[in-house]
């Protein structure tokens, strides 16, 4: 494993000793799975960290699994300016109870990535500021990039004006 | 008709509408709905190379309500569907669209949920361009068909036709001198 992507691990290891966390290296890039429950802690302590300082999030992406546990995930690509370092977070909800703690708090380019997840995939941040829809209009019911759904759409649920 | 034989060269006689669809024709004003890559060329096609001038339509306003002709360029989704249709309805009578390229005249390579499958739907199209995105040549070309088909005193999508098939314009009805 590449130094500074033990580095990280150990130290995330250390200051939450209470969980247990997935993490896989390939081709020199770590991966971390996290608990939702611990998401923001955890962000919070990647950022606000002297050592590791990952001060930007480079993207935040929601993602369908189309598996009967676990179906819905979020990833946060992270970037510090400091280490020139990247990481990747992943955190993996129910299909039922599709949400996710905002990490809006921790970085303020969180807002419209999780607006366009939420947008995509229908997955809930709690404690947005602002959780609307980004990019379909306001009055659309369905979340397109869901695996279930058409891609031709489903008839009906956009209108056009009259001609 | 006989009555300029009898008035000598000076005069010509006509109909007062032959008349102002000839004034009309030669100054069209395009309202430039460039959505997406397809706005290049039509840009293109008001530069010096290709020069839209020669057609008198280089006077694209931003205002629809100066405006005769709407060039749609571009992928248009069902959220700016709605926003074409009301800078449509803000142009005054008469007026023409000219569908620019494959996304705006069939969805193009946007066969999905978002996109509108033709522009067709909402707007009555007079030209569909042919091209992803067309060459600024066919625009023109669009252009010079549309100046026929405004000779004629046709508009709203009466006898729409594609850029490429000429059959239906090969004849056109001038000024009768």
């Amino acid at each position: 494993m590449e130094a500074m992507n033990k580095k990280v691990l150990e130290r995330i290891k250390a200051k939450f000793a209470d969980t247990t966390f997935e993490s896989n290296e390939f081709r020199g890039e770590l991966t971390i799975v996290i608990p939702k429950e611990r998401i923001v802690e955890v962000c919070k302590f990647l950022k606000e960290d002297k050592e590791l300082c990952f001060d930007l999030l480079a993207d935040l992406c929601g993602i369908d699994m189309n598996t009967p546990s676990k179906r819905f995930g979020v990833i946060y690509n992270l970037y510090s300016f400091t280490t020139k370092h990247r990481i990747r977070l992943k955190t993996f909800i129910e299909e039922e109870h599709p949400k996710v703690p905002t990490v809006t708090g921790v970085w303020g380019t969180a807002n419209w990535h999780e607006r366009e997840a939420f947008d995509m995939f229908g997955i809930i941040f709690e404690g947005h500021p602002d959780l609307r829809r980004i990019y379909m209009p306001d009055e659309f019911e369905y979340h397109p990039l869901r695996k279930d759904f058409p891609l031709m759409g489903i008839r009906g649920s956009l209108d056009l004006p009259k001609k | 008709m006989g009555l300029e034989s009898w008035m000598g060269d000076g005069y010509i006689a006509t109909k007062l509408e032959d008349v102002i669809n000839w004034c009309r024709k030669n100054s069209l004003y395009p309202m430039p709905m460039g959505i997406s890559c397809c706005a290049i060329e039509m840009m293109a096609a008001a530069g010096p190379r290709f020069d839209i001038a020669r057609f008198g339509s280089e006077v694209m306003r931003f205002t629809p309500r100066q405006c005769d002709v709407m060039i749609v360029a571009g992928t248009t989704t069902y959220k700016m569907a709605k926003v074409v249709r009301k800078i449509y309805d803000q142009m005054p009578e008469p007026k023409w669209v000219i569908a620019m390229g494959a996304c705006t005249s069939s969805g193009g390579m946007y066969r999905t949920y978002s996109v509108v499958q033709g522009i067709d739907q909402f707007l009555p199209v007079d030209f569909y361009v042919a091209g992803c995105p067309p060459r600024p040549d066919n625009l023109l070309n669009a252009l010079m068909l549309l100046q026929q088909k405004v000779q004629r005193g046709e508009c709203k999508g009466t006898s729409p036709s594609f850029i490429g098939d000429f059959r239906r314009h090969t004849e056109s009805k001038s000024v009768s001198k």
